[in-house]
């Protein structure tokens, strides 16, 4: 009897697995997202990206999310999960999923993985993130203009590279355009948690802030400079709801255009393990509108800075630049390499405190 | 009306059934809670209850049972021998951290070499992290009669920042571009915690967690240390009339409890987890202290309640990928079942009369 | 390294803010405790009082009403455990734990739907008359409600402790609740009636910091905040003033950590976060030197058997 079982179960697997090689089933793509989709913030514009491939390819796709998943080993079972139930395209959307996805990659020869803001790869795993920091020398040259008290506050998450090139290439910006202005650095240690951010937030307005950064996930710092009447600048997502008077302007991080040609990638069969690192130019990084408090003088100035970056005319990072305890960084005219950049672990010259380490 | 009186002896017969009890009461009404977030009821049940153990990749699930249900059984075991004492230890989130702080600092020190001998030190290390990290409320306690509940509670906190500022600094992985978070201790040889049996979940954290039941169910049964444990959670003053002195019995289990609490962090550092990152404590501290009550203290119901919330915290993947099931429903569920569970307790203790209500 | 730009009287205005939903659950608590129940709830209870004020304050539009909706919230969670341990029995410590687990996990189910939205927001006390007092006007007469209420609840705790009648039978309940019981007085439902009054207020201090700090709804934003509550009723001997002192201290240090960093001290973060924390462990060490303050029945089961 059991031998009959399995032999009939063979043949339908066998019948199965013959027909789904005829019917054209939709390719099933997945995504990771470290927080929830309502942060509206960097797992808000994940799951913009991934409605941007729906709406892009219709039925050839059918798309999932699980939201909300720890780094570690959770994550791992999740991604297996995923990867177990048939979807060939995974999208994990935060750094600390780097080990996971490949323990899960190695296992899974077939299944395609994006690993967001990483940098390791293997033959199923690609890399991808976008230069902020080419956004923030926009909006480091806007705080620079609309600053009154030449105090700029900056809530930083944690003290990696790319927070740090966040800071910097804002700092230069603004400097470029306002020699006296200062940054004041808050370290909060989380990505999100808006009742430490808004705290952040109000220590930074009371010490004389009047334009504040964030390099963390939730609307709560715009709420703050909303509700005290000073400018800020939306994080990931436009955040405009949070702060029609305070906000300047935002960066806007546009995933979709980039996970639409990966799964095109997959359904063609060109898909190869890449590293993508873009930024203003191919549209990964978007500046959101200018406020209409901005002059408009100091909005082309902004928009001219912008279009430059595009183009490849400008860098965020050209020299002459110092490290922050004087050493020589950048001669002039230089510009900074990549390799430095992801690795950027010192404040620029005129920064005052120190990084945590 | 109807009155309690108390039973002469805990009924056996309600200690082993109510934990059955509790369960299907939970599974009511989780699904009514279900119901009513708009999720079919008894899909999301079945994804929680049966799916892991029966279910399509059962296979891969079962697995992750094991390796889940490791450092929550060997982290109850501890917690449970403390309890019975009546000593809270409150903090062994904190002590698991500890452990994996100092654990996998002796493994990161020790590379790039290879040897026999380095995961050994790293489990003494790991032990040695979770019980130094028990005594602080233990003396304390000892000494100012403090309340060893808030001050291991406030040793959490501490402890979380203790490994984000490990995570930043002193154990960061020099190869990691700057990014917080130690090297990944998986692909070190000597450090590695993997399966001892390929696609079983097992590893050496779970073969601890099974030898802690063991070793538990032989000391409180047989040792005379195991007596006086459970003579001083009873009765205090009889304990001190029959020789026990109370600081003693305080510092042993905080620090059993630390030091097992400690082994499985540095079991799970060196394992499913890979390396120190900030959020590398994931509340199995917490969980335990559930696992120890729903196990009733004792250590075969401990394994058998580790089992089971290993089987919730799946099965609640699985209903979150498939069903769109938010993770914090478990939680929920977990709330509710250890709620049924002291509700129902109530008649393992007393017995339930039926009284005529005296007219004056 | 511009100390100057820390500015005491924002500082203390700030951290009074910061102090108030800790202050808020802890009174409640301190009621608990008084009449000899120990509720380690108070983290669930705050979390589904921030989920039940915020939702309901969307849902109506108001937040007064979405303040009425946190306590009922609060007190509903804490009807749990008091029915649980007056009625069943059970553990206290583990009735109040698995209390914080499920306040946790169905603050978070309820509070999907509602990320990232926008609440009503509070009036604030804003007399500009009153507010240009120097030092006192920014200090004492700039909060909004929540900040006064929390202050008038000490007030009036300490009254009705160590004036009333009813305190005072409360105290006896939780000093001896055999002796208690043997005089008449009705135990079980004294001691259920406080738990309702430390739900409420916990329910209050979680809605304070949903619908008044940030204002926002996200899952887990009590942050451990009920169990500092738990803390600080230790510290202040179970008196009510001395809960307030423990409350800002705690507040204080936790705002001072921002403001130092935001000047450019030099001390690691992981240390200035930690110090609150190790603070109230040097707190509690001082204080438990003074136990005489202990409710004595703290934490027995009390069972009427006749």
């Amino acid at each position: 009897m059991k031998f009959l079982k399995t032999l009939a179960a063979g043949v339908a697997l066998a019948a199965g697995l013959a027909t789904t090689a005829f019917a054209a089933d939709p390719l099933k793509v997945g995504f990771i997202y470290v927080g929830p989709v309502g942060d509206l913030g960097w797992s808000y514009e994940h799951d913009q990206g991934r409605l941007a491939v729906e709406e892009a390819l219709g039925d050839k796709v059918e798309t999932s999310y699980v939201e909300s998943v720890p780094e570690g080993a959770d994550a791992e079972r999740v991604i297996t999960q995923m990867a177990l139930s048939g979807h060939k395209l995974i999208f994990t959307t935060s750094f600390g999923y780097m080990d996971p996805t490949l323990n899960v990659a190695a296992k899974f020869p077939d299944v395609k993985f994006e690993h967001a803001t990483g940098y390791k790869r293997s033959d199923n795993v690609s890399t991808y993130s976008g230069r902020f920091y080419e956004g923030r020398t926009v909006l480091g040259h806007l705080a620079g203009h609309m600053t009154e008290t030449n105090t700029i506050g900056y809530i930083a998450s944690f003290p990696i590279p790319e927070v740090v090139r966040g800071i910097n290439s804002a700092y230069l910006a603004a400097k470029a355009v306002n020699p006296d202005v200062k940054f004041k650095i808050i370290w909060v240690f989380t990505w999100f948690d808006p009742g430490k951010e808004a705290d952040a937030a109000n220590a930074l307005i009371e010490q004389g802030a009047d334009v504040i950064m964030q390099h963390t996930d939730s609307p709560a710092a715009m709420t703050i400079a909303e509700e005290k009447g000073i400018f800020a600048f939306g994080q990931a997502s436009d955040m405009k709801q949070f702060g029609p008077n305070a906000r300047l302007s935002s960066i806007i991080d546009n995933w979709g255009p980039y996970y639409v040609a990966r799964a095109k990638a997959v359904l063609d069969g060109t898909w190869t393990s890449q590293d993508t690192w873009d930024g203003i130019a191919p549209g990964m990084t978007k500046i959101g509108e200018f406020s209409d408090k901005i002059p408009a003088e100091v909005r082309a100035s902004a928009q001219k800075i912008a279009d430059d970056i595009a183009a490849g005319n400008m860098h965020s990072f050209t020299g002459p630049i110092n490290k922050q305890d004087g050493s020589a960084w950048l001669a002039a005219g230089e510009t900074a390499d990549d390799g430095t950049l992801l690795g950027m672990n010192f404040y620029v010259e005129g920064i005052e405190g120190d990084l945590p380490q | 009306m109807f009155q309690l009186e108390k039973r002469p002896q805990p009924s056996r017969f309600w200690i082993g059934v109510t934990p059955i009890l509790a369960v299907i009461a939970t599974m009511i009404a989780g699904g009514a809670l279900f119901w009513a977030l708009g999720k079919d009821p008894l899909a999301s049940i079945r994804m929680i209850f049966y799916d892991p153990i029966f279910g399509e990749f059962a296979f891969y699930y079962r697995s992750q049972i094991l390796t889940k249900a490791g450092p929550l059984i060997l982290i109850a075991i501890g917690l449970s021998v403390g309890f019975r004492a009546g000593i809270w230890n409150i903090g062994a989130e904190g002590q698991y951290i500890m452990g994996a702080i100092f654990g996998a600092a002796v493994g990161l020190a020790a590379f790039p070499v290879e040897g026999w001998y380095i995961f050994p030190a790293m489990v003494v290390a790991g032990a040695l992290g979770g019980w130094v990290w028990a005594m602080i409320p233990a003396i304390l306690k000892n000494r100012f009669g403090t309340n060893e509940i808030l001050v291991s509670l406030m040793l959490v906190y501490v402890a979380q920042h203790v490994l984000s500022s490990a995570s930043l600094g002193l154990l960061k992985n020099p190869e990691g571009y700057g990014f917080p978070g130690s090297r990944n201790l998986q692909q070190y040889e000597s450090a590695a915690n993997l399966e001892l049996f390929a696609g079983t979940g097992i590893h050496w954290g779970v073969m601890a967690a099974l030898m802690a039941v063991i070793a538990a169910y032989v000391f409180m049964t047989r040792h005379i240390l195991g007596f006086q444990v459970k003579l001083t959670g009873q009765s205090p003053r009889a304990a001190m009339f029959g020789g026990v002195i109370p600081a003693r019995i305080v510092v042993f289990c905080l620090g059993l409890s630390g030091a097992l609490a400690g082994l499985a962090g540095l079991f799970e550092v060196s394992g499913p987890a890979g390396q120190i990152t900030i959020d590398f404590a994931s509340g199995y501290g917490f969980t335990a202290i559930i696992v120890a009550f729903l196990g009733r203290l004792h250590p075969i119901g401990i394994l058998l309640a580790g089992l089971l919330m290993a089987l919730t915290y799946i099965g609640g993947n699985v209903a979150e990928q498939q069903a769109g099931l938010p993770s914090a429903a478990i939680q929920a569920f977990q709330g509710m079942l250890l709620f049924f569970l002291l509700a129902l307790d109530v008649l393992s203790n007393f017995r339930l009369r039926r009284t005529k209500r005296e007219r004056a | 390294m511009d100390f100057s730009a820390i500015n005491p009287v924002s500082l203390i205005a700030t951290l009074i803010i910061a102090s108030t939903p800790i202050l808020l659950a802890a009174i409640g608590e301190l009621v608990v405790e008084k009449s000899g129940v120990l509720n380690l709830g108070v983290e669930g209870m705050m979390i589904v009082g921030a989920i039940t004020g915020f939702a309901i304050s969307v849902e109506t539009g108001s937040p007064w009403l979405g303040l009425v909706a946190a306590a009922a919230g609060g007190a509903g969670m804490a009807l749990i455990f008091g029915i649980l341990t007056q009625y069943f029995l059970s553990n206290q410590v583990a009735t109040g734990l698995a209390l914080t687990l499920f306040g946790l996990g169905l603050s978070a189910l309820i509070g999907q739907s509602y990320t990232g939205i926008k609440p009503p927001a509070f009036p604030k006390l804003d007399i500009p008359e009153l507010t240009a007092i120097p030092y006192v006007g920014k200090i004492l007469l700039n909060h909004d409600f929540l900040v006064y209420l929390s202050i008038a609840l000490v007030l009036g705790v300490w009254w009705f402790l160590n004036y009333s009648r009813r305190g005072l039978t409360l105290r006896a309940v939780g000093e001896n609740h055999e002796a208690a019981h043997a005089l008449g007085y009705h135990v079980t439902r004294i001691r259920l009636g406080a738990i309702l009054f430390g739900g409420a207020c916990g329910g209050l201090g979680g809605a304070y910091l949903s619908l008044v700090r940030v204002p926002q709804w996200t899952e887990g934003m009590t942050a451990g905040a009920g169990w500092i509550a738990l803390a600080l009723v230790v510290f202040a001997s179970w008196k009510p003033w001395r809960l307030i002192l423990g409350a800002y201290l705690f507040g204080g240090v936790s705002i001072l950590q921002l403001n130092l960093q935001a000047v450019g001290v030099n001390i690691p973060v992981a240390y200035l976060s930690m110090a609150p924390y190790i603070v109230t462990i040097l707190v509690l060490v001082i204080m438990s030197g003074d136990r005489t303050n202990a409710p004595a029945s703290l934490g027995r089961i009390f069972h009427a058997s006749h």
